[in-house]
């Protein structure tokens, strides 16, 4: 008899590592499919770059490190990174902006801290702040749709080009985001009033047709993968829900008192990365709190910081600054905020028990 | 009757239709039992009988000594051939001192004596009784039953919780024993409830068994002192600190007693066993089994001979077909692993469970990627992720910051972990090394006493020794001085 002596439980849940990495990546798969559709080729070209040199890069660490490589490079967190990672770049970013991205990500992101489990940062948000801070010209050349097969659109010689060659006319196609319309046009002291009409559109917002990263511009997108993540029990509402809420009463409140300086909250919840986010990104099991009280904080601190930086920060954009931040602090909440123990007191001593007025049982 | 809720918890797949079906079977004792003499909590029974000492069924073969302990009886006639050292159902295989009883086939009982109406004698005489038949809590806690009812009743317990909720999965004894004997299990309840002076009774049983609620509710129909709570199927609603949560909102205080809640909890099959006590004269030599599992041929419950070994409870269910990846003694969430099909069962002995490889789900562990769900799950609020990292690095006192003594072994969060971490292991073993520094300071505060002692009485010999001198001197003098004086 081949007999295993571990202690109990004998039995498991039906789930892995693989399979958590594998239903996220086919709930972040319709938004991707979207921005691929919206942005054709090139979006494909820089898509399959950044994906390759994570998993090249995930490969190369782990032999480099004397790990097996098989089981952790098919645990799907590398692939995972490239796609989160791609999603959240301008979708006709040359080709070394991928292939740097996704470099950076697995290796300074993941790679040095231990691997799997043990990065401090969410590998594809830290990859994101490092290109954004280094290439922000790059990084914030911005195009209106170019859906794949219509007219003005690049056959699949012409979006190789774009990736590896660069845009022929940045100049012809590319534009600001709303948020970064936004951001100049009040820098200018314009109001609200007159920056918006003809430029924000919710419905058109919600619907993806408009000008963003890869895989953010669809929001109702984001929110059915979001959605269907949390049916399944990957995620907990706790972050998402903090986060977008804060954003929201933020943005409610601030525009309740000036209406021409900050903008309302529907702006805030359906442009940039912000779905995308408080789903995808802040939900990152490894650099998230893993208390429900502590989800809450750190979602809330996302939130509050996606406003801050959008409002008065130096960039029109706040959700990756955000989550890194935050990450950074998740150590520090989980050491703080704890669940209550059973039968203790918050502080952790013994709980007297408050024995009802009536028995048990004769409470109707 | 208005219920709460207990945290988090799981849903394992229950797998109690392999035999949750066939109607308990006795089984015959077989040629040799093996009786051991520790079976509950506390000391062990000290043997009364010798080698080569005839036996009937019944009659007693070791009484229990000291404040916590508990007889054991002879489940059948015979002969005593070896009192001595044999393998315990526990992982270690250590040897504990057994009994070893060799049937004579007869199975004749002991000269029994008609017994009294129990509800003529006081609580305190029907406690000594239920003591004298060796009854210990049988859902698994193994503590003697009339100590738990004496300090409850002391304790001023209102409600007697009776366990039926079997949350285990596979397991199915309680159900078929609810199913069939229901009304020897109310007795039970009413029997217990007299030695605790409590006034009434709940009756706690899982959704999921549809029977034994409808056989239990009939059995104490018309009594308003007992009645069926039904709860809600998950795993652990069986364990004591959450049957008490689920019941009335309150928590048993860390450190504390459940009876502190003003709760007492006992198993379906503790109860029963004392109606066979106290109106049979049927002390605790035998109980319902759960012989189940992929690799066993016909699954089913027995009614079988406490020290009958796994062995023989396989091959009485037609043995075991395939290869066995893991045999287990109670259900796969809290059972032991037994390291030889040559261990007896005991009166504590829920089910036996042989798992085939598919079903014992051997995987290989990945790092943790913190999704927090061993949090979710984790009945008592602790951190279980944080702790086994803790105790990984032998840092117990971070295990003990992060609630380690609160962990009540439920196997909840190595049930969920994706990355299939037995964090289980990890908390016994910062348990066992716990216990072994303590031992050690006690050795060392002990040891420094000693030698304080051993100092203080030299230094007091030394003092004494001084002042004797001293006295010499000063009698020399004085005997000097005497003596000039004389001379002068």
């Amino acid at each position: 008899m081949n007999l295993h002596l571990p202690s109990a439980p004998h039995t498991h849940a039906p789930d892995s590592v693989p399979r958590i990495m594998g239903l996220v990546l086919l709930a972040v798969a319709p938004a991707t499919l979207y921005g691929l559709i919206l942005f054709g080729w090139p979006a494909l070209s820089l898509l399959l770059v950044t994906v390759l040199t994570c998993l090249l890069c995930e490969a190369a660490c782990l032999s480099i490190a004397g790990r097996p490589v098989k089981p952790f490079l098919w645990d799907g967190s590398a692939l995972l990174t490239g796609v989160l990672l791609a999603v959240s770049l301008p979708p006709w970013a040359p080709w070394w902006i991928g292939a740097l991205g996704g470099f950076f990500a697995i290796v300074i992101g993941k790679q040095v801290f231990g691997g799997v489990g043990q990065n401090l940062f969410n590998p594809a948000m830290l990859a994101r702040v490092a290109l954004l801070v280094s290439f922000p010209v790059e990084m914030t050349t911005w195009l209106g749709p170019h859906p794949l097969f219509s007219s003005h659109a690049p056959g699949l010689f012409d979006g190789l080009a774009i990736t590896f060659n660069g845009i022929p006319d940045v100049d012809g196609v590319s534009g600001a985001t709303i948020l970064g319309h936004v951001r100049t046009q009040l820098g200018m002291n314009h109001s609200l009033s007159q920056i918006l009409p003809g430029h924000f559109q919710p419905g058109a917002a919600v619907l993806g047709w408009t000008g963003g990263s890869l895989g953010e511009t669809a929001e109702w997108l984001a929110l059915l993968g979001g959605g269907w993540l949390l049916w399944r029990r990957v995620i907990t509402w706790q972050i998402p829900v903090a986060m977008l809420t804060t954003v929201a009463l933020l943005a409610g409140g601030f525009h309740l008192l000036n209406p021409d300086r900050f903008a309302d909250p529907a702006l805030h919840l359906l442009s940039g990365g912000l779905m995308l986010g408080a789903f995808f990104f802040a939900t990152d099991p490894v650099t998230s709190p893993t208390t429900p009280i502590g989800q809450l904080v750190f979602g809330a601190g996302c939130g509050a910081l996606v406003y801050i930086i959008r409002t008065w920060g130096g960039y029109p954009e706040g959700v990756a600054f955000a989550v890194v931040l935050m990450n950074a602090a998740t150590p520090l909440i989980d050491h703080y905020l704890r669940p209550r123990i059973y039968g203790r007191t918050w502080g952790g001593q013994s709980r007297p028990v408050k024995r009802p007025p009536t028995r048990p049982g004769e409470s109707q | 009757m208005k219920l709460f809720d207990f945290w988090g918890g799981v849903h394992p797949a229950g797998q109690k239709h392999l035999s949750a079906d066939q109607p308990i079977r006795i089984m015959p004792p077989p040629a040799r039992l093996h009786i051991p003499l520790q079976q509950h909590t506390g000391l062990p029974a000290l043997a009364v009988v010798k080698v080569g000492d005839s036996v009937l069924k019944g009659q007693l073969l070791a009484q229990g000594q000291g404040a916590v302990s508990a007889s054991v009886h002879a489940p059948t006639s015979g002969v005593i051939t070896a009192i001595g050292d044999f393998t315990a159902p526990h992982v270690s295989g250590l040897p504990l001192p057994t009994v070893t009883l060799d049937s004579d086939g007869e199975d004749r009982w002991l000269e029994r004596e008609p017994l009294p109406d129990p509800f003529a004698l006081e609580p305190e005489q029907v406690a000594a009784q239920i003591a004298e038949a060796g009854i210990v809590g049988m859902g698994g806690a193994n503590f003697p039953a009339a100590l738990k009812l004496n300090k409850a009743r002391q304790a001023k317990v209102h409600t007697l919780a009776v366990n039926g909720a079997e949350c285990e999965p596979y397991m199915t004894c309680d159900d078929r024993l609810m199913r069939e004997r229901a009304a020897g299990i109310v007795d039970g309840v009413r029997l217990m409830l007299y030695a605790l002076q409590a006034p009434q009774a709940v009756i706690a049983i899982e959704d999921n068994k549809p029977e034994a609620i409808a056989s239990m509710s009939a059995a104490c129909h018309g009594d308003p002192q007992i009645r069926v709570v039904v709860v809600p199927s998950r795993y652990p609603a069986g364990s004591a600190k959450q049957l008490i949560q689920l019941l009335t909102g309150l928590e048993t205080p860390a450190g504390g007693r459940g009876t502190d809640t003003g709760i007492l909890v006992h198993n379906v099959g503790t109860a029963y066993a004392v109606h066979r006590a106290l109106r049979q004269a049927h002390p605790l030599i035998s109980r319902i089994v759960t012989i189940t599992g992929g690799a066993v041929a016909e699954p089913q419950n027995l009614e079988a001979p406490i020290g009958a070994l796994v062995e023989d409870l396989l091959a009485f269910c037609g043995g075991v077909t395939g290869e066995v990846a893991k045999l287990l003694m109670g259900g796969p969430m809290m059972g032991q692993p037994l390291p030889t099909w040559q261990t007896p069962m005991v009166k504590g002995t829920n089910g036996i469970l042989a798992l085939t490889a598919a079903e014992a789900q051997l995987t290989t562990p990945s790092p943790c990627i913190r999704c927090g769900r061993c949090v979710e799950v984790c009945p008592m609020g602790l951190m279980p992720l944080e702790m086994s990292k803790r105790a990984r690095c032998d840092d117990l006192d971070g295990a003990l910051d992060f609630g380690l003594i609160d962990c009540i072994s439920c196997g909840s969060c190595a049930y969920a972990c994706p990355s299939h971490i037995p964090l289980v292991q990890y908390f016994e073993y910062a348990r066992g090394v716990l216990e072994a520094r303590e031992r050690a300071e006690q050795k060392s505060k002990e040891t420094r006493r000693l030698l304080d002692q051993r100092q203080a009485r030299l230094a007091r010999a030394e003092q004494a020794k001084a002042e004797a001198a001293a006295r010499r001197q000063a009698e020399k003098r004085q005997a000097k001085a005497a003596k000039a004086g004389a001379a002068a």
